[in-house]
C-alpha cells in the first residue's frame, strides 16, 4: 500500500526520521550487537580485560544442566500459563457474549487487572499464600496440607503460575470477546435451526471460527510468559527455591548480575533472541495480511 | 434468534460473578490489609473487613516510610513513576508520529530501509538485551536519571506502525486540497494530520502510560539511589525478607497506590484503552 499523493522535500524526511533512528541505534542496535559480541568473549570479574574465546560460552551453556533445567521450567511454565489463562478467559468471554443486561459492567470488572504491574501482581499473590500469614495459605495448612512456596519448588511454581494466569486473563478475555462478537449471529442461528444445542454449536461453529484469535493469543501469551512474567517471578520467589522458578529470562538476569558471568549471560541472550525471532516470524506469517509493506 | 432458556442466563451470571470474584479478591485483600495494624496482618487471622488504620498506614507509606526496614517513603517514588510513565508515553508518540509521517508522506532514497530498521525492533524486548543496554546507559552517564529510565524504553516500533497504519487511511484528497491551498509539509501536518490523529494519539498514550508505569526490570537495574526508584520497584524492596518481619500493611498500602493510577486509566478511559490495545497488536 502506497500513498499516491506525497511531498517532494529532499532533506525534511531525514530530519523527521532522525530522532527515532538515533534512539533505535543507541539503545537497540548497539546493545544487541554488543550482546552478540560479548557472547564470544570472556571477561574478568572487574570488566577490565576480555579475551576472544569463540563458541566456548555456548559450549559451556549447553553443557550446563542448570540451563536445561531453566529451559524445562520455561516450557512447563509457559504451557501451564497459556493453557489455563486461555481456557479460563474463553469460558468467561463466552458467558459475557450472551445477551446479558450487565455484560458491559462485567467487562469493565474483568479487564482492569491488565493495568496491574506484574511485580505488584506477584506481591498480591505472595501475600495471599505466604505460609504463616496468608489468608488462603492458612486454611490449606490447617487442613494438614504442608503448603510452603518458600521451601517447596513445586508450590513456588504453582504460585507463580497462578499469579501469571490471574494477570493475563483480562487480556485474553478482551480479545476473545471481540472475536466472539465478530462472528455473524446468522451462522449461529442457522446451526440452531438445524437442531444443534448450545454445546454442539460452540464446538462445531464458534470455536473453529474463533481459531485466528486463539492462535494470535497463543503466540502473544507465550511471549508474555517469556518476558513480562519477570516481575512476578522476582517478586514472588526470586527464581527460587533452588532455582525451581528460574526461567530462561530470569537466568539471563541472575547470571549476569548475581553471578557476574557476562559472557554466559550474553550467550543466553542470543539464544533467547533466536527464539523470539522465530516466534515473531510465526506470528507475522499469520498476521501478514494486516502488516503489509 | 436462537433458543432462550432462563437458566442459561443464570449460569452465565454465576460464572461471570465467579470470574469477577477471582479477579477482584487479591486486590480486595490488599485493600483490607492496608487498613489494619501490623500485628493483625502478621498474626495470620486478619479479618476480611476493613480495620481502622487506613489513614495512618497510607500516611506512613507515602510520607514516613517503614520503621523496621528503614525504607524510604513512597511519595517521591510515585512522582518518579509519573515522570517516567508520562515521559515514555510522550517520547514514544513524539518520535513515532514524526517517523511515520516521513515514511508515509514522503518519497526519498532509503525509505524502505529506514522503515525496516525501525520495524526490526519489534522483535526484541528490552529484557533480552538487558546488560548491554545497561552498559550503554552507564557509558552515557545516564544511570539514576530520568533520561536513563525513559529513553531506552521508547526505542520500539509499535508507535510508528500504529501511526503509519492510521495515516494510510487518511484520504489522499486532503493532502491535495491543502496543497492547492498552498500548505507545505509543516502546515499540512499541523493543521490537518495532527487534529485527525487525536484519537490515535490518545489511545497510544493510554497504552504506553500503563506500559511505562509497570516497568520493573529496567528501573530495578539502572536506579541505584533510593531517590530515583519507581513505586513498582520500591514495593519489592519492602519485602526483600519475605518473612513476618516485613511490614505487610505498609507494603499492601504501597501496592494499592502502585495499582491506582494505571487501573484508573483503564477504567475511566476504557474505550481508548481497548482501541489502543487492539490496534497496537495488529
Amino acid at each position: 500500500m502506497e500513498k499516491s499523493a506525497f511531498f517532494n522535500s529532499k532533506l525534511l524526511p531525514y530530519l523527521l526520521l532522525v530522532p527515532q533512528l538515533i534512539i533505535t541505534f543507541v539503545f537497540f542496535y548497539w546493545p544487541a550487537s554488543q550482546a552478540l559480541w560479548q557472547s564470544f568473549l570472556r571477561e574478568d570479574a572487574f570488566g577490565l580485560s576480555s579475551e576472544f574465546i569463540g563458541l566456548e560460552n555456548y559450549q559451556a551453556l549447553f553443557a550446563d544442566p542448570q540451563y536445561y533445567k531453566a529451559m524445562l521450567t520455561t516450557v512447563v511454565f509457559s504451557t501451564l500459563v497459556a493453557a489455563l489463562s486461555l481456557s479460563i478467559a474463553l469460558l468467561f468471554a463466552t458467558q459475557a457474549d450472551k445477551n446479558l443486561k450487565a455484560a458491559p459492567a462485567y467487562k469493565t470488572f474483568m479487564i482492569w487487572p491488565y493495568a496491574v504491574a506484574p511485580a505488584v501482581a506477584g506481591v498480591l499473590w505472595i501475600f495471599m499464600f505466604q505460609p504463616s500469614l496468608g489468608t488462603l495459605a492458612r486454611p490449606l495448612r490447617a487442613m494438614g496440607f504442608d503448603w510452603n512456596p518458600l521451601l517447596n519448588g513445586n508450590h513456588a511454581l504453582i504460585l507463580v503460575v497462578m499469579a501469571a494466569v490471574w494477570k493475563q486473563i483480562s487480556y485474553n478475555f478482551l480479545f476473545f470477546l471481540a472475536g466472539l462478537q465478530s462472528i455473524p449471529k446468522s451462522v449461529i442461528e442457522a446451526g440452531a435451526i438445524d437442531g444443534a444445542g448450545p454445546m454442539r454449536r460452540f464446538w462445531t461453529i464458534v470455536f473453529p471460527l474463533l481459531s485466528p484469535t486463539t492462535f494470535f493469543l497463543l503466540v502473544v501469551n507465550i511471549v508474555y510468559v517469556f518476558f513480562d512474567t519477570f516481575g512476578i517471578i522476582d517478586a514472588v520467589t526470586g527464581g527460587g527455591p533452588a532455582g525451581a522458578t528460574t526461567t530462561m529470562v530470569y537466568k539471563v538476569y541472575a547470571d549476569g548480575r548475581l553471578g557476574g558471568d557476562l559472557g554466559g549471560s550474553a550467550a543466553q541472550s542470543v539464544v533467547l533472541m533466536v527464539i523470539v525471532i522465530a516466534l515473531t516470524a510465526i506470528q507475522f506469517r499469520y498476521v501478514e495480511r494486516k502488516v503489509q509493506y | 434468534m436462537v433458543e432462550h432458556r432462563p437458566w442459561n442466563d443464570i449460569i452465565a451470571y454465576a460464572i461471570l460473578t465467579l470470574g469477577v470474584f477471582i479477579v477482584a479478591f487479591p486486590v480486595y485483600l490488599a485493600l483490607i490489609a492496608s487498613t489494619h495494624d501490623a500485628a493483625t496482618v502478621v498474626g495470620g487471622n486478619m479479618p476480611l473487613s476493613p480495620g481502622g488504620r487506613a489513614l495512618e498506614n497510607y500516611y506512613r507509606a507515602v510520607f514516613v516510610g517503614g520503621s523496621r526496614t528503614s525504607r524510604e517513603p513512597v511519595g517521591h517514588m510515585l512522582t518518579n513513576s509519573f515522570i517516567s510513565a508520562i515521559g515514555i508515553a510522550v517520547g514514544k508518540i513524539f518520535i513515532s508520529i514524526l517517523s511515520a509521517y516521513a515514511v508515509v508522506y514522503f518519497r526519498f532514497p532509503f525509505r524502505k530501509t529506514a522503515f525496516w530498521i525501525i520495524f526490526v525492533t519489534l522483535m526484541l524486548p528490552v529484557e533480552v538485551r538487558i546488560y548491554p543496554t545497561y552498559k550503554v546507559v552507564s557509558d552515557l552517564q545516564m544511570l539514576d536519571t530520568y533520561a536513563g529510565l525513559i529513553l531506552p524504553l521508547i526505542a520500539s516500533a509499535t508507535g510508528t506502525l500504529l501511526f503509519r497504519q492510521f495515516f494510510m487511511t487518511v484520504p489522499d484528497e486532503l493532502l491535495e486540497a491543502s496543497r492547492i491551498d498552498g500548505a507545505g509539509p509543516f502546515r499540512f501536518f499541523w493543521d490537518t494530520l495532527l487534529p485527525l490523529s487525536r484519537t490515535t494519539i490518545a489511545a497510544l498514550f493510554v497504552i504506553q502510560f500503563i506500559y511505562g508505569w509497570n516497568q520493573y526490570l529496567w528501573p530495578l537495574l539502572i536506579t541505584t539511589q533510593d531517590s530515583m526508584q519507581t513505586i513498582v520497584t520500591g514495593i519489592k524492596k519492602m519485602l526483600t525478607t519475605t518473612d513476618e518481619l516485613a511490614e505487610w500493611q505498609l507494603a499492601m498500602a504501597t501496592a494499592v497506590l502502585a495499582m491506582l493510577p494505571p487501573v484508573a486509566v483503564v477504567v475511566f478511559m476504557q474505550r481508548l484503552f481497548v482501541r489502543g490495545l487492539v490496534e497496537t497488536e495488529k
